[in-house]
């Protein structure tokens, strides 16, 4: 019989422990893992980099569910244990099952310290800690505008910046006159207040606040000088609170967290305390690596492994917003038995001190350039002796270049602080296991698995220990998670072995699902009907709903119908034919869309047929990767500036190349004059009108991320206008990836690599020449399903 | 188990494209009704667990379904939302006889 090994708890530092005792010896326990959150366990400090959109959910998975699976443990998610039954061993949930127990780990964490101040119930305030406070804060960011972070902690500010990043106004409130008064000096803290501050973050500094307003939703706090701040949301970054009750309530010793010794045992024998819940020489931390720490040393205890036990751990900071480069270890502040080393250079921003006692390094702080932290804070933890170094040179040793100088790191010296990885353990592991890239080396060692800050150090190591067989930029994912190859890889597949349908693509470039992904699906549709115009038969099974239906779809399941208005144009005619139409079918929302066109929004999709049978008018590929309008001012033909007829190049240009897919959606716009009243420096392709001809750009995006357009070059005739644009298009359509933008594509492949192709006059014809060929496979898509008695049965809904 | 249930004629086999989802509705239920390509049919709630998404709009890989809002993966058979998303939709027995597809569990 096995032992019984229960955790309550299925937290990073409860799961790394289990993953410990399994590397130690799998088959010694049953174990049953119970925790509330209903996901697997998941890497919470990358929560920020979530916010920050830096990653996805999907990726700070530490174990998926198979990890359960593979391992025998029996998980119970999304249930609570209420009580713990000491003298029958065994514990309670709050579905009433009962477990029993021969060892029992509490690994229950800690919970957002919510401030006790009247309104912290309103809707719209949030702790920062779960997938579910993300996501609140996520979804208040699409709607709301003002955002206030009370806490100037390392979390708080990482989760002002998520906010900025995804367009909140963000106040920062904090009660001290320092930022990350627990990590930073004054100095330091100034400094990265400052650059705070020039990425847009705002502060409100030594203000206590005292209550939370609003009506249902949160509109404002108040602070206890008698100011206030509007917002809509607010998020508590003041501290963690352990989750000891449970072990409170079972009558073991409970301090500010629960008691365990220097083997993580509580007051009573058979129960153990790990992470965030434990308390240990009167410290409960909050930070991922001593709790790291402890889980290896409760692995050692429970597996009968020799151990010296838990000593405490020394602590370290990085901070994970872009921008501040910061860490801070050990002591902070000077006594009157430290003395400082202290270096400062205004100009760069950047600050280091060092805080030395009998010879040795007892405290770091760095801004600016941490590049040093890892080596100074392994002095620290080795407690090396100093003598030798002069006093500059400890912040940078003598003859050393700046940066990471791997070679002459010692191989017991912390590379990954996070998950405690050796540079000695990453080398072993590269040659043992034959590793080449930065995720291998994750996989396999855990550096670089947390908050990912040393990557530079571990791509380093790798350089270093593979010499010239490590290449950073090999290191490219794959298309999506069926298959480990690129875009390009996949294209060049389809074109060398002759391959004609999706399916086959898919069996013979092996991907993991022989029938693709929603990431693949639609790409490789896209790249065989681009590849093979002539004969690839377009499968609309493999098409985004919006491409599918020829409509985009709304939140709530309706579809919006934009009709085409080449260059921005409409007639008196089709102006009351779409108001009749908005109003038979009493469309909710007639508005001109960002791309200058009348657009209906809010059209159920039973409808859709009738409505575009009854507009007569063309779709206007509002939903589609393809071109969308062109976007003109009214030019010669009645402006007093206009130089050139940019009204009707813009018309030719927008009949002459709509309906035919590209990577992405594409932009473009012709204006008269250098006033550039048509805003073409930010579209896909624009032409501007001058005396002597037309000068045309490419590669400008005004969405997410603005880029200006660069010069492609200046033609004399309309009809060199049209060819240049036809051929840039098909060699975006060649060279693009599925979901690419023109404006990421140039930067990709290199603005003079696209000037090069499109200068050479032979190249241009061809890339036209085949465009045209695509384009001849096109029709408009709204009349080819009015035709067709199959297409149009997939708006209808039968009711029985 | 069929003759114990009460089964509803809801649409025709051959209205149904292989891989593109039919919406009907049943009961004043909105349903989503998919032929996949090994030739099951299988129906299910039409409401994404996450934002009600309508799933009969999605892309269908296999046994799963994408929801065209925010992508979650749901399994067709199970029901059973696919991780690392949680949650779970009701499905409806199907049963094809003389070219017509019923419904059950209704």
């Amino acid at each position: 019989m096995k032992k019984k090994l229960v955790m309550i708890g299925n937290g990073m530092a409860g799961a790394r422990c289990i993953e410990e005792i399994l590397k130690r010896d799998a088959d010694m326990f049953d174990i049953t893992m119970i925790g509330d959150e209903p996901y697997p366990n998941y890497n919470r400090i990358m929560l920020s980099n979530v916010l920050q959109g830096k990653t996805t959910f999907n990726e700070i998975n530490i174990n998926d569910w198979d990890w359960y699976k593979e391992n025998h443990i029996q998980l119970i998610s999304n249930e609570r244990v209420t009580e713990i039954q000491r003298e029958q061993q065994q514990v309670v949930t709050n579905q009433g099952k009962v477990i029993p127990y021969d060892e029992l780990i509490i690994a229950t964490g800690s919970s957002a310290f919510i401030l006790p101040v009247p309104g912290n119930e309103l809707e719209g305030v949030v702790g920062f800690r779960t997938i579910e406070d993300t996501e609140r804060m996520m979804d208040a960011a699409k709607q709301y505008k003002k955002a206030v972070v009370i806490g100037g902690g390392l979390l708080g500010l990482e989760a002002a910046r998520g906010l900025i990043d995804r367009g909140m106004d963000v106040h920062v409130v904090h009660l001290l006159p320092n930022l990350m008064e627990m990590q930073l000096d004054r100095e330091a803290a100034k400094l990265l207040q400052k650059d705070l501050e020039k990425q847009g973050m705002k502060f409100l500094m030594e203000k206590k606040t005292t209550e939370i307003y609003g009506d249902q939703r949160v509109e404002g706090l108040r602070f206890d000088d008698g100011t206030s701040v509007e917002c809509d949301l607010v998020v508590m970054a003041v501290g963690i609170r352990p989750n000891a009750a449970i072990g409170r309530e079972a009558g073991l010793a409970v301090g500010r967290a629960i008691q365990v010794n220097d083997y993580m045992q509580t007051s009573d024998p058979q129960i153990y305390a790990v992470g965030e819940c434990a308390e240990h020489r009167g410290i409960a931390y909050g930070l991922v690596a001593p709790l790291y720490e402890q889980g290896v040393v409760l692995a050692d205890v429970l597996t009968g492994k020799e151990t010296t036990g838990y000593q405490g751990s020394v602590l370290s900071t990085q901070l994970k917003v872009a921008g501040c480069d910061l860490f801070s270890g050990g002591e902070i502040h000077e006594s009157d038995d430290t003395k400082a080393i202290v270096v400062q250079d205004q100009l760069k921003g950047v600050y280091k001190k060092v805080l030395v006692r009998d010879n040795k390094v007892v405290g770091v702080v760095l801004y600016g350039d941490a590049s040093d932290g890892t080596r100074l804070f392994s002095m620290l933890k080795k407690e090396a002796d100093i003598q030798e170094f002069t006093n500059a040179s400890v912040l940078h040793k003598a003859g050393e270049e700046s940066g990471i100088d791997v070679a002459s790191m010692s191989a017991n010296e912390t590379v990954c602080g996070c998950n405690g990885v050796t540079k000695g353990t990453i080398v072993g592991a590269i040659l043992e296991h034959g590793l080449t890239t930065f995720n291998e080396v994750k996989a396999v060692t855990k550096a670089g698995g947390s908050c990912g800050k040393c990557r530079g150090v571990v791509e380093a190591i790798l350089a270093h220990t593979l010499g010239d067989k490590f290449d950073a930029s090999a290191e490219v994912t794959g298309m999506c998670s069926c298959t480990t190859l690129s875009r390009d890889e996949v294209v060049e597949a389809i074109r060398e072995k002759g391959m004609h349908t999706p399916k086959e693509v898919r069996i013979v470039l092996g991907f993991k699902h022989e029938e693709g992904c929603s990431k693949c699906r639609p790409a490789l549709n896209y790249y065989l009907r681009m590849l093979r115009p002539d004969e690839y038969e377009d499968d609309k099974a493999s098409r985004f709903v919006n491409e599918r239906m020829d409509g985009n779809i709304q939140k709530d399941g309706t579809f919006s119908v934009v009709p085409r208005m080449y260059g921005g144009t409409t007639t008196p005619e089709d102006l009351i034919r779409i108001g009749e139409v908005a109003k038979k079918y009493n469309v909710p929302l007639v508005k001109i869309t960002g791309a200058a066109r009348v657009g209906l929004f809010g059209v159920k999709k039973e409808d859709l047929p009738k409505v575009w049978a009854e507009l007569e008018m063309r779709s206007g590929y509002a939903y589609s990767k393809s071109l969308r309008n062109v976007k003109t001012c009214v030019g010669s033909q009645f402006c007093r500036f206009g130089t050139q007829d940019s009204l009707g190049l813009g018309i030719r240009l927008e009949q002459e190349i709509e309906m035919v897919d590209t990577p992405h959606k594409m932009k473009m716009g012709v204006t008269g004059c250098p006033r550039n009243c048509a805003e073409v420096l930010t579209k896909d392709f624009g032409v501007v009108c001058v005396e002597n001809g037309y000068q045309l750009y490419f590669g400008g995006n005004g969405g997410t991320e603005v880029r200006e357009c660069d010069s492609l070059t200046t033609v004399a005739t309309e009809d060199e206008v049209v060819q240049m644009a036809k051929a840039y298009v098909q060699l975006y359509r060649e060279t693009g990836i599925y979901g690419e933008r023109t404006a990421p594509w140039v930067d990709r492949v290199g603005v003079d690599k696209v000037r090069m192709v499109l200068e050479n006059q032979d190249q241009v014809e061809k890339l036209a020449a085949r465009f045209e060929l695509a384009r001849d496979t096109y029709r408009e898509a709204w009349s080819v399903t009015l035709e067709d008695e199959q297409r149009r049965n997939m708006y209808t809904i039968e009711q029985r | 188990m069929s003759t114990t249930m009460n089964m509803i004629k809801v649409i025709k086999l051959e209205d149904l494209a292989i891989q593109i989802g039919k919406e009907v509705h049943v009961k004043e239920k909105s349903i989503a009704i998919f032929r996949l390509s090994n030739g099951d049919v299988r129906a299910v709630s039409n409401r994404c667990p996450h934002k009600n998404g309508p799933l009969a709009e999605g892309i269908v890989s296999g046994e799963f379904v994408f929801c065209p809002l925010h992508d979650w993966k749901i399994s067709l058979v199970t029901g059973e939302v696919q991780k690392p998303d949680d949650g779970c939709i009701e499905v409806y027995p199907t049963e094809i006889r003389d070219g017509y597809v019923y419904l059950g569990g209704l």
